[in-house]
């Protein structure tokens, strides 16, 4: 619906400035980047896995895969290659319509949220500037709440479908464990609204671009620190992956998938590590901003600025992506009740509280001192984390964070 | 009844879920640069501080005298000691009366590589090999006939001696 309006209100604007002729630039503008930044996401998460592999490889002191292709890097098309070749099974009482549909509903959506996140400064073409976002949506923060949430339907419904228990109980844990902690990602990013007073991405990136310290992660260090646990938990990953706890429910939701529809929730996984990286680099790391440069945020926009900024935009979804990886080789699992303890006793309460604190620096300092959004600001917001900081994670952290499942005196 | 759930009580000062998963992070972090000890195996089949035992007990191998003629004289002692009884054995004699082996099959799929045939021999013949790479296509190819134990180039195993267990 909102994509829709989104057209409309485009075509609109182009057919009147074009004196009603059809907008053909447009279309093809927008069809150039969607296929690229469609290829080259899955391209990305293709090699996310391999690097995965190496990565987890070289933390334990092996190699990994290196031998097809240079480095190894041709070992995602062999594995494309065999999930497409390998039988597909259905359970003999699964629901088939279901059964078929759930791998796509959790992989479309981890696919469109990418569409909002813009990913480069704008590139001059003779056809008019283009913005460096597939669909640069005025609401753009929301429509990635809304369609990243629809994720755990996949899930869900892949859990229910397959008429098995140990799938049923991985997709139960992951609609708890996703709707728990998407309360706790929602309320600390609504700390990042507040101080951004908008919900266009792009808007966002550009109110970051000052100076480093106006990166979000300063003014807002916890909302990040929430923001990332949070998000490591709605992309199921380790120490979160409890959905598909290999120790105790098989594969978890899904156990009965087998060739290119188990393929696809891995893909997705990754899809949704990649998103999620994208987000945190655009909501608190100043999104393709170069740091210490201030050539970068103004016109005019030339092509090598937009290459130098995509590439900047690389390396800090990369390095989010590197933390995905490293955590998961990492830490080991949650108890399911240590995650659910954390999701509401801790995330909750705490993203709450540090909204009204948020909120109420933003009003003292915009309102009564009638200071304007700059370095000064944000240092003072710093000042007020830092605070914020000390009790959270010398006294809280100490014994109870994971401890606190059983009450005193009843173990 | 509520199921509890046994807590190990630590001293709170000392617990902190941050500074362990810190800690923790830190150590693979370091791992990342150290050495691997993958062996890359096809390539490579001893390392600097890996190499298969001289006393690898592997496939089996037949050696021969100078006329390239197996050193068997078909006495019976390793079919008699087999304890998987996978060697089959049908003695001749020729017209100087040496005996000489008409037939002598092992069966690679049923021996347990326990090498006795190897330490019964009286001539040295049969021994067990430090060899390991035996895939075939078809199953009828694991028993081994004499001809292709004669063929063998692999070293042979130095079995384990009591009375020089280091191998000294």
């Amino acid at each position: 619906m909102i994509i829709a309006t989104e057209v409309a209100t485009r075509l609109a604007a182009a057919q009147a400035a074009d004196g009603g002729a059809f907008p053909v630039a447009f279309f093809v503008i927008a069809f150039v980047k969607l296929f690229i930044v469609f290829n080259v996401i899955m391209v990305g998460v293709a090699l996310i896995t391999w690097l995965e592999r190496r990565v987890c490889a070289w933390m334990q002191d092996r190699l990994g895969p290196n031998r097809v292709g240079p480095f190894g890097l041709l070992q995602p098309a062999a594995d494309g290659l065999k999930n497409l070749l390998k039988e597909e099974t259905y359970p003999a009482t699964a629901d088939r319509w279901l059964f078929v549909l759930a791998p796509m509903i959790s992989f479309v959506p981890a696919l469109l949220t990418f569409a909002v996140i813009p990913f480069a400064s704008p590139l001059p073409t003779k056809w008019g500037e283009v913005s460096m976002v597939v669909a640069d949506l005025p609401v753009g923060f929301l429509y990635i709440l809304a369609i990243s949430s629809l994720g755990v339907y996949g899930i869900v419904l892949a859990g229910w479908s397959s008429n098995n228990k140990y799938a049923l109980l991985g997709g139960l844990r992951a609609s708890a464990q996703m709707v728990s902690y998407e309360i706790a990602m929602g309320m600390s990013t609504v700390a990042v609204l507040l101080l951004m007073g908008n919900v266009t991405l792009s808007d966002v990136v550009a109110r970051q671009q000052g100076s480093i310290v106006q990166w979000n992660v300063f003014p807002l260090t916890l909302a990040f620190f929430i923001f990332i646990v949070a998000a490591f938990a709605e992309t199921n990953r380790v120490p979160f992956d409890l959905p598909e706890a290999e120790g105790e429910l098989v594969a978890g939701y899904h156990s009965e998938y087998s060739s290119m529809k188990f393929s696809m929730f891995i893909i997705a996984e990754y899809l949704n590590m990649v998103t999620a990286s994208a987000l945190m680099a655009t909501l608190f790391f100043g999104g393709w901003d170069i740091p210490f440069w201030a050539r970068d945020n103004q016109a005019p926009w030339t092509w090598w600025l937009t290459a130098l900024t995509a590439a900047m935009f690389f390396v800090k979804v990369f390095f989010f992506i590197f933390l995905y990886i490293w955590v998961r080789w990492t830490l080991p699992r949650f108890r399911y009740d240590q995650l659910m303890a954390l999701g509401w006793k801790v995330m909750l309460p705490l993203a709450l509280l540090y909204l009204t604190v948020v909120a109420t620096a933003i009003w003292y300092l915009h309102d009564r001192l009638g200071w304007a959004y700059d370095s000064r600001f944000s240092l003072v917001m710093f000042g007020v984390n830092l605070a914020l900081a000390v009790p959270l994670f010398l006294v809280l952290d100490r014994g109870r964070l994971v401890a606190g499942s059983v009450e005193e005196g009843r173990a | 009844m509520a199921i509890t759930v046994k807590v190990m009580r630590r001293p709170t000062q000392e617990t902190s879920y941050f500074v362990a998963t810190l800690k923790g992070m830190l150590l693979t972090f370091s791992h990342l640069f150290r050495k691997k000890v993958t062996m890359q195996y096809p390539e490579e089949k001893a390392t600097d501080d890996w190499a298969l035992s001289s006393r690898w007990r592997g496939t089996h191998r037949m050696l021969t005298d100078e006329q390239g003629r197996a050193k068997c004289v078909a006495c019976g002692l390793c079919p008699q000691i087999c304890p998987a009884n996978c060697i089959k054995l049908v003695p001749g004699e020729d017209e100087q009366g040496n005996r000489y082996p008409l037939i002598y099959e092992i069966d690679e799929f049923r021996c347990v590589f326990c090498g006795y045939c190897q330490e019964v021999c009286p001539e040295e013949a049969i021994h067990v090999g430090v060899h390991y790479e035996n895939a075939e296509y078809e199953r009828d190819r694991f028993v081994y006939d004499l001809e292709r134990l004669c063929a063998q180039t692999h070293p042979v195993s130095t079995l384990w001696d009591p009375s020089d267990p280091k191998g000294e």
